[in-house]
């Protein structure tokens, strides 16, 4: 993990190439997190992984968590590590829910942002799952469709405001019920 | 009537294979297209067995996940446990006591052993090998009369708290780990007898199934498959964790990172884990082996009838939980199978806000098209069963 100023000196050195792009630095539980635009997430994946003397080049997890009722209210992580120094970094970009371009099948606006599958082929799968439980459309990934759940599902069922318990089970007690 | 042209070298079939076969463990569907007996394309389709169980942490207090998350990958049972109460602990910024720390390597170790018998007896009954099933699950059956022993449940113990372990090991317990420890590398050896000099098992496995290292790192793949290519990447030894840094153990790797590797690779690591297992019962401490922190962990039973404090908190844990700070983090561990990372964020209630778990069934299953495209079909089986995916931590 880089220490305070390690992580400022790379907020300063992404700050110079793409200014906007950083937009919060911060220690939580023995991790370091950098906050980012999403506009910018390659930009700032494609330094950490390739610029001279950062070299995060294994992406051990991307996953979302969704902070209902906070603003923006997704955020995509992705755990970078690098394992000559055995450093992990957390990025974050924040996503507003639902950009105007992207809509989902009931006419509903999605959040968006691109797909690091060309940085990191590992990504596919997981950013799959991402757009699969929190609908959130990776732009440019190669197969974009759902993962884990049935492809005529219809819902993102790991957004909080996403009941649980809300479909019906039929048993044969109450099949009459729900036939 | 237009006659039927048809190439019989070149024609391409598409094939569906599963999604319940006993070939591939679990509940896995392979659209595989095939040219004669040779595999062109291939796309794994996963889901069969999404329970849902990310989503129902969610409605648990956090005490009440920990039998949920076990039942992800049901043969580590163990390791997703320790995902799960270290993520907790590093959140609340809880120590546990040495003797927890100690019992939880044996019991990680012990499952490590258990999750790569599963592996080998399957593996090695896919190839044809059919005895060595018997003689792994007999191995397997006696780790599970351990985990009984100690636990109460021989699958999914629940042996793990926030704070430590659940329960001190039973009278009889070490003896009885003593002895499988001293079994253990002779049955190991047993195996290797029975197949490293198999003529049928070295051609099914040598050279085949072969990915470089540099894209099994692009993949994210971890665990055996990355060693078995060459690269020593273990999350025991990187971090800082448990009781590891106090053991003496080494990390096998292969050369050549073909289905052969793989399978002396996991063997390998079978031992060493029996080492480790032996130094920390040698180097057990005495001592509690659950934290004493009453916000968290429950008082001890003989207190309830005297303690009216203890009664409060014994009450309040059980039915409320205990509140978590807001926070958020990622906990990584070395599973039998890889990385893998708990996240868990907290948002000052008892309840997770959210729960993910990084399987690494679930990545390491990309690197099967890379694994499989080119190969037969009988070696595609081979490189399935070596990939050692576990279905209910690949969907969860």
């Amino acid at each position: 993990m880089p220490d305070a100023p390690g992580l400022e000196l790379i907020r300063g050195e992404i700050e110079a190439a793409h200014p906007g792009a950083v937009v919060d630095t911060g220690f939580a539980q023995e991790r370091a997190v950098l906050s980012i635009d999403p506009a910018h997430v390659l930009a700032v994946l494609g330094w950490l992984r390739e610029a001279p003397g950062q070299g995060y080049r294994f992406l051990s997890s991307l996953h979302v968590a969704d902070y209902l009722p906070a603003e923006p209210r997704f955020a995509v992580h992705y755990e970078l590590l690098n394992r000559g120094r055995v450093e992990r970094i957390r990025v974050k970009a924040l996503l507003e829910d639902g950009s105007p371009a992207a809509t989902g099948p009931a006419g509903q606006r999605l959040p968006e942002i691109d797909s690091c599958v060309s940085l990191f082929p590992t990504a596919e799968f997981q950013e799959r799952e991402a757009f699969d439980f929190f609908g959130i459309v990776f732009k440019g990934h190669p197969d974009l469709t759902r993962i884990l759940l049935p492809e005529d599902y219809v819902g993102w069922p790991q957004r909080r405001d996403f009941p649980v318990g809300g479909e019906p089970v039929t048993f044969t007690y109450n099949e009459r019920q729900y036939g | 009537m237009a006659e039927l042209v048809e190439d019989r070298a070149t024609e391409v079939m598409t094939v569906n294979i599963g999604p319940h076969h006993p070939a591939t463990h679990g509940v896995l569907r392979l659209v595989v297209d095939l040219e004669g007996e040779v595999v062109r394309d291939l796309k794994p389709v996963i889901g069969y067995v999404h329970t849902g169980i990310e989503k129902s942490c969610e409605e648990k207090s956090y005490w009440k996940v920990i039998p949920f998350v076990e039942r992800m990958d049901y043969v580590s049972y163990f390791f997703q446990m320790e995902a799960f109460c270290g993520a907790v602990e590093r959140l609340i910024e809880l120590e546990i006591p040495p003797r927890a720390k100690y019992l939880r390597t044996i019991f990680l170790e012990l499952n490590r052993i258990h999750s790569h018998l599963v592996w080998l007896g399957t593996t090695a009954l896919d190839l044809g090998a059919i005895s060595m099933l018997w003689y792994c699950f007999r191995e397997r059956d006696r780790i599970l009369d351990l985990f009984e022993m100690a636990a109460g449940q021989r699958m999914h113990t629940r042996y793990f708290q926030v704070g430590g372990v659940i329960e001190d090991i039973p009278l009889g317990f070490e003896q009885k780990l003593r002895e499988f420890v001293r079994d253990m590398p002779v049955r190991v050896g047993q195996y290797q007898a029975l197949l490293d000099r198999n003529e049928v098992f070295l051609s099914r496995t040598k050279n085949t199934g072969v990915v470089s290292r540099e894209r099994l790192l692009e993949l994210g793949v971890t665990g055996p498959l990355l060693r078995a290519a060459g690269e020593p990447w273990d999350l025991r030894k990187a971090f800082d964790y448990l009781a590891y840094p106090e053991f003496d153990f080494k990390v096998p790797v292969g050369t050549v990172g073909d289905n052969y590797d793989r399978y002396r690779v996991r063997v390998a690591e079978m031992v060493e884990s029996t080492r480790i297992v032996e130094q920390a019962l040698d180097g057990l401490p005495e001592g509690p082996f659950i934290a004493d922190d009453r916000k968290y962990v429950l008082p001890p039973r003989s207190e309830l009838s005297t303690s009216m404090e203890s009664l409060i908190h014994h009450f309040k844990l059980v039915t409320e939980g205990y509140r978590v700070g807001p926070g958020e983090i990622y906990y990584a561990i070395e599973s039998p199978r890889g990385e893998l990372g708990c996240f868990v964020l907290a948002d000052g209630s008892a309840k997770p806000a959210r729960v993910h778990f990084r399987d690494p069934s679930f990545v390491n299953l990309q690197a099967f098209r890379d694994m499989s495209v080119g190969s037969y079909i009988a070696d595609m089986i081979c490189s399935l069963g070596m990939l050692d995916p576990i279905l209910g931590g690949v969907d969860r």
